[in-house]
């Protein structure tokens, strides 16, 4: 939690509007006054405060703000941070599935995610949370603990259950945002545009799974610990006051990697691949295990499945 | 041309009548802008700081904000509850009040806007949900079909109040093939704010507290009890401040429709509470966790009950025709039934909502001094709203201030044809 400024970014504040539509130019200057205004200091540029949806944008507008966004995260962590705007594979659609029977609940894919996604360090944001339950109860949710602490695991008579982003091919949380947001891209990842969110956390409220996190305060990421690999919709980093998910590590898979929390499970409990191919692992398990989906009665359908693999 | 000059001089009058008055009422402005002025101070911590100086947090992402939204929503919507008996049954003695309901009606709206204003993470992008300038969301989200109603709302009461006052103000009387169509579409506008309000809740199945079919007459029914609770007391005050006079029958039969609304409002909550409590499905934590509390935690149970108990005492006193029409017993009945509609529509439905969270997890909400104070400077922005409104008005109705009448003698008038 700080409250320090940032210097303004990139030649400041005043620094002059690039070429955008007439809506921009009708907004103007004045709007932008009221903008320093409201944000209390005055830190972010003209440019950002006019920045339309990222699905409005042109190519060339796309180009120029994430030119914009690596001057600023320069500034800001002293250290080159390339944000990639890599779109979605033709003929993927990404599928998760996890492993209930051999999860232990060490929680690797917590600290793996935080590092890998630039996550705040304080106030702590954490997109997977692992639920231990209870064996006898099964996946109940009021019998499920997040806070469990204990010198080892896992602990006698429970079984682990971690939660994140679904990827929902019905995502309630998409259709809820106001300005457009949020949104499901063609491989199925629902992203955030966080310079596009207000950050009315209607979306959260309509998420059956806990999987949005919102930044209360302004977020805290140690220049030493960036991660400079980092994608638009996906990890560079958030402002405060937005709403940020799990994206399937949408810089990492969309140039055929891994996710950051399936590369450090040490149990093989994440399995991840392309629904669309036949071959894959994630068909093979969808076809042969017991699989099901995290409150399947809400009908958000889940990219996202658990099952026994033993 | 006369019309617009006539209407600058409306609003140079008007801000004369609302900038001088006696001692109480420089006291009572004084006391408001105070309020205001803290509320602003605590505001301007949350923009530096960010929403971590609420007491939100992800598992219970919407609070005091939101819950003090919700229940204005059906305080505004409750200038209905004149227009009805005095529009569509024609009930003369209601007419010359119901642009009181009207003016509560922007009072509330200015609230309901405000506290969605400080509940957001980026005020700086509000932009984005004004239409075509930016991207709403519409039809999809019920946060944008909210929006469109009640900006609707506000600016449809505030044409017939603005227009009404200007024609006592210029000695004329109204055209009433204009006025009536705009009052009586108020009636589905008011049904609609909060329709839509109560939707933006129930249209999620992520919480089952919300996703119930009878929200929405929850929200319509305990909203015509809580409005007209402020309306019979400010009229009352009203006819003891000023010369208007406003007949006793006019305020017993307000009262008497709020009984109904009352024992509906009774009877639906208990549909809801028979419903949940009886098939006990695992639904049935969030009424636990209001009315019984859950797993140790019961900051909610006493509020909880209070407000059953206030709605059924306030209920009682207003379906007995004595206690009715007794002003004193009739008084305790408004606050009464105020109080327990504003601790059911505000926070008994926003955190049980919300806890325990969709992971099972139940965080503990309380608000923070940040958020009271902020909450204390909007409510005493739509107070001070209402009571200049009020300060102007008054005169004007009476025709005690017009075109012609009561201006200092030192302004001429503006120069008729």
């Amino acid at each position: 939690m700080t409250d320090q400024k940032t210097p303004c970014p990139s030649g400041g504040c005043e620094a002059s509007s690039s070429a955008g539509g007439s809506r921009r130019k009708f907004l103007g200057a004045a709007t932008a006054a009221m903008a320093a205004a409201l944000t209390g200091c005055g830190t972010i540029s003209k440019e950002e405060f006019l920045q339309h949806n990222f699905k409005e944008l042109s190519k060339d507008e796309v180009l120029s703000v994430i030119d914009r966004l690596e001057k600023e995260y320069k500034a800001k962590y002293g250290k080159e941070v390339k944000v990639a705007n890599t779109p979605p594979i033709p003929g993927v659609i990404f599928g998760y599935a996890l492993d209930l029977s051999r999860c232990i609940g060490c929680r690797r894919c917590v600290y793996a995610c935080v590092k890998e996604n630039n996550q705040s360090r304080d106030p702590q944001i954490q997109w997977i949370r692992v639920l231990q339950m209870d064996k006898e109860e099964g996946v109940n949710l009021q019998h499920a603990d997040q806070y469990y602490n204990p010198e080892e695991v896992p602990e006698e008579g429970h079984f682990y259950m971690p939660v994140q982003c679904q990827q929902c091919k019905k995502p309630p949380c998409t259709k809820v945002c106001p300005v457009g947001a949020t949104w499901r891209e063609k491989d199925g990842i629902v992203v955030v545009d966080y310079n596009w969110c207000i950050g009315c956390r209607y979306c959260m409220a309509a998420c059956p799974y806990g999987a949005r996190h919102f930044n209360w305060g302004e977020p805290n990421l140690p220049a030493d610990e960036v991660n400079p690999k980092t994608h638009y919709l996906g990890n560079r980093p958030r402002p405060k006051g937005v709403v940020e998910k799990c994206t399937f590590c949408i810089q990492r898979t969309r140039n055929g990697r891994y996710p950051a929390c399936v590369e450090i499970c040490p149990t093989g409990s994440r399995k991840f691949g392309n629904l669309l191919d036949k071959d894959s692992e994630i068909r093979y398990i969808l076809e042969n295990k017991r699989v099901f989906k995290f409150k399947e009665d809400l009908n958000t359908q889940p990219n996202f499945f658990y099952f026994y693999g033993v | 041309m006369f019309t617009l000059r006539n209407f600058s001089g409306f609003i140079s009058d008007t801000l004369r009548l609302v900038t001088k008055g006696g001692r109480l009422y420089y006291a009572w402005v004084g006391f408001l802008l105070l309020l205001i002025a803290i509320g602003a101070g605590a505001y301007i911590g949350q923009l530096n700081n960010g929403l971590i100086v609420t007491k939100m947090r992800d598992q219970v992402s919407w609070g005091f904000y939101i819950g003090n939204f919700t229940f204005l929503v059906g305080v505004a919507a409750a200038a209905i509850m004149l227009v009805i008996p005095a529009y569509v049954y024609d009930w003369e003695p209601i007419k010359e009040i119901t642009i009181l309901g009207e003016m509560l009606a922007i009072s509330a709206l200015i609230m309901c806007l405000g506290f969605v204003m400080v509940d957001i993470g980026r005020p700086d992008r509000f932009w984005h949900i004004i239409p075509l300038v930016g991207r709403l969301n519409w039809p999809q989200s019920m946060l944008a079909w909210d929006v469109i109603v009640l900006n609707l709302y506000l600016l449809l009461n505030w044409f017939v109040v603005t227009y009404l006052l200007f024609c006592a103000y210029t000695e004329r009387h109204y055209v009433k093939k204009l006025v009536l169509p705009l009052v009586l579409l108020s009636i589905p506008m008011a049904v609609s704010i909060h329709t839509v309000t109560a939707y933006l809740y129930n249209g999620l199945a992520a919480r089952p507290f919300w996703n119930s079919a009878i929200l929405a007459p929850r929200f319509l029914a305990s909203a015509f009890c809580s409005g007209p609770a402020i309306l019979l007391i400010l009229l009352q005050v009203l006819r003891k401040t000023t010369k208007l006079s406003i007949k006793d029958e006019a305020i017993f039969k307000i009262a008497e429709l709020m009984a109904y609304t009352m024992g509906f409002n009774l009877f639906l909550t208990a549909a809801e509470a028979f419903k949940e409590l009886y098939s006990g499905t695992e639904h049935m934590v969030y009424f636990q966790y209001l009315l019984f509390g859950l797993k140790g935690h019961t900051t909610l149970v006493p509020y909880a009950w209070a407000s059953i108990l206030c709605g059924l005492a306030a209920f009682i006193l207003f379906l007995v025709p004595r206690t009715r029409t007794n002003w004193v017993t009739l008084n305790i009945g408004c606050v009464l039934i105020y109080a327990s509609v504003y601790i059911e529509k505000g926070m008994g439905l926003i955190i049980p909502g919300l806890t325990p969270d969709v992971l099972g997890e139940i965080y503990v909400y309380r608000p923070s001094l940040t958020e009271i104070a902020v909450a204390a400077g909007i409510f005493a922005t739509g107070f001070l709203v209402f009571t200049l409104m009020l300060k102007a008005a008054v005169p004007m109705m009476l025709g005690e201030f017009t075109i012609t009448k009561g201006r200092s003698p030192k302004q001429a008038p503006p120069q008729q044809a």
